[in-house]
This record gives C-alpha cells, sequence and structure tokens, in this order.
C-alpha cells in the first residue's frame, strides 16, 4: 500500500514517501517515516513487506557507514544504488529474501549532479529522470511525464510533486492523508512541509 | 609468573614502534603521535597513526603497523555491528574490551600469532561528558588512564606524563601537555608530530603543522626564560655569597682594628 515518490531537477532530488503503516484494512500509525538518509548526500525510500523494509534500510545504512570510516569518503550516489542493488539481488537468491522496493536520490558532490534510480525486490535498477513505487505510481507517471523538467528550480519540482499527491488523493481509493518530503542538494538533505 | 613468548615478542614489537600518547584533560581527550618521517615522493595522507572507529572513537596504536590495519578493521566493522543489533553507539569501554578480546584470542588459537601493536583508545561514551582514555596490549590487557604512553621510550613519557599531569586541564592545557610530552622522545620536533583532539561526542579535529609549530615555539619559549630565570637565580646566589665572603673578610678587618 506504501506510495513513494521522487524526481530530479536543477541540482536537487525530491523524495516523498507516505507516512501510514498499515496492516490489512487497518492503519496503525500515520507518522511512520519511510525515508532513511544513509549519508549527507543520499536519500532512500522504502517501501513493500513491513519489517523488511526497516530492517533492509538499516543493514544498507550501516554498510555504507563502515564503506565511509574506512576510506574516508563516502560512496557516490551511482557506486551506492549499485551496491544496495546488488545487495537485494543476492537476497533474491536466498533462502528468505528481502521483499523491498526502493527509491534511492542522492547529490554527487564531485560532478554536482543529482541522481535518482529506482529499485525493485527483483533486484531491478534503472536510472531515471522521476520514479514512483505503489498505486500511487499509476496515477504519478503520466503526470510525470507530461510536466517534469529536469531544469525545474525547486519550487517548480515541487509544484509537479503536488500535482502528483493532488492526482492520487482525488482518484485512489485508499489514498494516505500526509506524506514526507525531503531534498536532497548540494547543501545536503533537508525535510521539507507541503 | 607466566611467560609466552610470543606475546613478550610482540611487546617487543610496540616498543619498537612509533610513540603514540594519549591524555584527558577536564572535557577534552588529546591523542598525539610520533610520525615517522615521509620520503619526499611519498604520499602523506595515505600513512595514518590515527584513526576514527566511530563518529566518537578514535584510536592510535604502536607497532606492526600491517596488524593495526588488520585489528582496526574488525574494530570499525564492530563499531557498525553494534549499532545495527542494538541501536547505539558503542561504549568506548565497550570498543576496548572488544579489541582486547580479539588480542588475547590470538594468542591461545592455533596457526596464528599475537598481534604486534598496543592500541590508546579515546572517544565520549553516547550522552556522556566524560572524556575516556583506554590502552590495549598484545596480551589482551585492557585498562583505563588519566594519561599514557606507548610505544618506543614511552617509559620516558609515562614518566614525564606522571610528574605534569594534573586532574581537569583545559583544552589548550592538554594539548601543551601532550606536545611536551612528545618533545621528550621526538627531537626533529612539530613536522613528526600529529595531534588529534576530540571536544565532546562526535567532534574531532587534527592540528596542522602550523597549529603545532606555534605550540612547539611556545614551549620552547618558556623553557628558555625558565632557562634563563635558573641562570640568573644562580648569577644572583653567586653573587650574594661572594658579597657574603666580602662582607665577612670585610668585618674580620674592621674587627682587627
Amino acid at each position: 500500500m506504501d506510495i513513494s515518490f521522487a524526481l530530479t531537477g536543477k541540482g536537487y532530488v525530491i523524495v516523498a514517501a507516505d507516512t501510514t503503516a498499515a496492516r490489512s484494512i487497518i492503519k496503525m500509525k500515520v507518522d511512520e517515516d519511510k525515508i532513511k538518509v544513509i549519508s549527507p548526500h543520499l536519500l532512500m525510500a522504502y517501501s513493500g513487506e513491513p519489517g523488511d523494509t526497516v530492517q533492509f534500510a538499516e543493514y544498507v545504512e550501516r554498510n555504507l557507514r563502515l564503506y565511509q570510516i574506512r576510506n574516508t569518503h563516502p560512496l557516490r550516489p551511482s557506486s551506492a544504488a549499485s551496491w544496495i542493488r546488488g545487495a537485494l539481488a543476492s537476497s533474491l537468491r536466498s533462502r528468505k529474501p528481502y521483499s523491498v522496493n526502493l527509491l534511492v536520490g542522492g547529490y554527487d558532490t564531485s560532478t554536482y549532479t543529482p541522481h535518482l534510480y529506482w529499485i525493485d525486490y527483483l533486484g531491478t535498477m534503472t536510472s531515471v529522470p522521476f520514479a514512483a513505487h505503489g498505486y500511487g505510481s499509476y496515477f504519478a507517471l503520466s503526470l510525470l511525464d507530461r510536466y517534469h523538467d529536469p531544469e525545474a528550480s525547486l519550487e517548480e519540482g515541487l509544484a509537479t510533486l503536488r500535482r502528483c499527491l493532488d492526482e492520487v488523493a482525488k482518484r485512489l481509493v485508499v489514498s494516505p492523508e500526509k506524506y514526507k518530503v525531503r531534498v536532497v542538494d548540494k547543501d545536503g538533505v533537508r525535510e521539507i512541509e507541503l | 609468573m607466566a611467560i609466552l613468548f610470543q606475546v613478550e615478542y610482540a611487546l617487543e614489537a610496540v616498543r619498537k614502534g612509533t610513540c603514540a600518547v594519549g591524555v584527558r584533560g577536564k572535557d577534552v581527550v588529546v591523542l598525539g603521535v610520533e610520525k615517522k618521517s615521509v620520503l619526499q615522493l611519498q604520499d602523506p595522507r595515505t600513512v595514518r597513526k590515527v584513526v576514527m572507529l566511530d563518529d566518537h572513537v578514535c584510536l592510535a596504536f604502536a607497532g606492526l603497523t600491517a596488524d593495526g590495519r588488520v585489528l582496526i578493521d574488525k574494530a570499525r566493522i564492530e563499531c557498525q555491528s553494534h549499532r545495527l543489533t542494538v541501536e547505539d553507539p558503542v561504549t568506548i569501554e565497550y570498543i576496548t574490551r572488544h579489541i582486547a578480546g580479539i588480542q588475547q584470542k590470538y594468542t591461545q588459537s592455533g596457526g596464528v600469532r599475537p598481534f604486534g601493536i598496543s592500541t590508546l583508545i579515546v572517544g565520549f561514551d553516547p550522552h556522556d561528558t566524560r572524556p575516556r582514555l583506554y590502552q590495549t596490549e598484545p596480551s589482551g590487557i585492557y585498562s583505563s588512564w588519566k594519561a599514557n604512553a606507548i610505544g618506543r621510550s614511552s617509559k620516558t613519557v609515562r614518566e614525564f606524563l606522571e610528574k605534569n599531569h594534573k586532574d581537569d586541564m583545559s583544552r589548550d592545557d592538554a594539548i601543551k601537555l601532550t606536545v611536551k610530552s612528545l618533545l621528550e622522545v621526538v627531537q626533529t620536533g612539530a613536522k613528526n608530530i600529529e595531534i588529534s583532539v576530540m571536544e565532546s561526542y562526535g567532534k574531532i579535529t587534527s592540528l596542522d603543522l602550523s597549529q603545532i609549530e606555534a605550540i612547539v615555539s611556545e614551549i620552547e619559549r618558556e623553557k628558555e626564560a625558565e632557562a634563563e630565570r635558573k641562570r640568573s637565580r644562580l648569577a644572583a646566589t653567586a653573587a650574594g655569597q661572594a658579597a657574603m665572603t666580602q662582607v665577612v673578610s670585610g668585618t674580620g678587618e674592621g674587627s682587627g682594628q
């Protein structure tokens, strides 16, 4: 049921995820944070099997932190995404695979470019200008096709995100009421109230 | 008293290693190490003797560098693994005990030799303002200290620290004592000294060469002034004694008349 969106713009990536934790038809919680700040310039929105998601996200967080301590520098977004994909792919071939879908957004501080990766539980990874997971994707991708601009300012990017969220609110039967939105750019990660 | 020769050899490797000093102040802890001179064409950034284990833990070692690298990697993995399993950063005592545990294992397992390194581990426990300083040895012994030295001439430095350490030192005093104690054994001065300062949880700075040079020259000025005072005091005493003998001989003459 989790819904997550992400889109790139001029020097930033916006990542948004709903904040509902549900079980069957019951809402258990409406302030669950499903976006992990993995390093100063890397965000990861996760959705999928409850339990697997947090477990996997923390596993990723600790491994990338270990990399940074060992090598002084953190992994760049593209390398981090590849590592995460690899972890999911090897998990898929284990006895009990993680079923977790991810949006990995980051800002590469050495090339000054934003990066976004769409990753699913089968270990599929694609580098994309915008992405979505969950039921939200059925409503939002067409909007993003129409309105996404890789050169858009942060305000314009947020307006595009707003369109997606509004469309989901309008059309989806079980639409979530709240989203958490984070932005990563040259200054690092920050949260934005829509 | 049982002696394990392998452990003795490891301790010998430590004694041959470059010196490292740790000093605990009021709310600061300082690590100082003697750096081997970097060769002309060598990249100095690739030679490190003070390393970070986690956001709030630093480690310096003396002995076989290659052994150090292996032990440090094990410690770093444990730091992250601890966070993953209990959602809390390690305490300094915990990671020290873990490292000492590994070192002990290597004195008792087949087909391995002990780590030829001693370590100084410094840092702050989470949610705590007290600085910590621990030492580990190849045998697996670990202990907590106010100030300590390991490696080459560590005995000399430790004796110096015993004479000059005061409780609750300020940041500057702690740094100065560290540099001063290292200067006891590092002849080449500032360019072969590396200083790392931890002021609170996760706040680590390492001093650059100009800052260390400034401290070294300040220490030298103080030493010079002290020597000057001693000289003038000696001269004064000598003059006083000369005057005294004159007066004594003078009165002798006076009484003669």
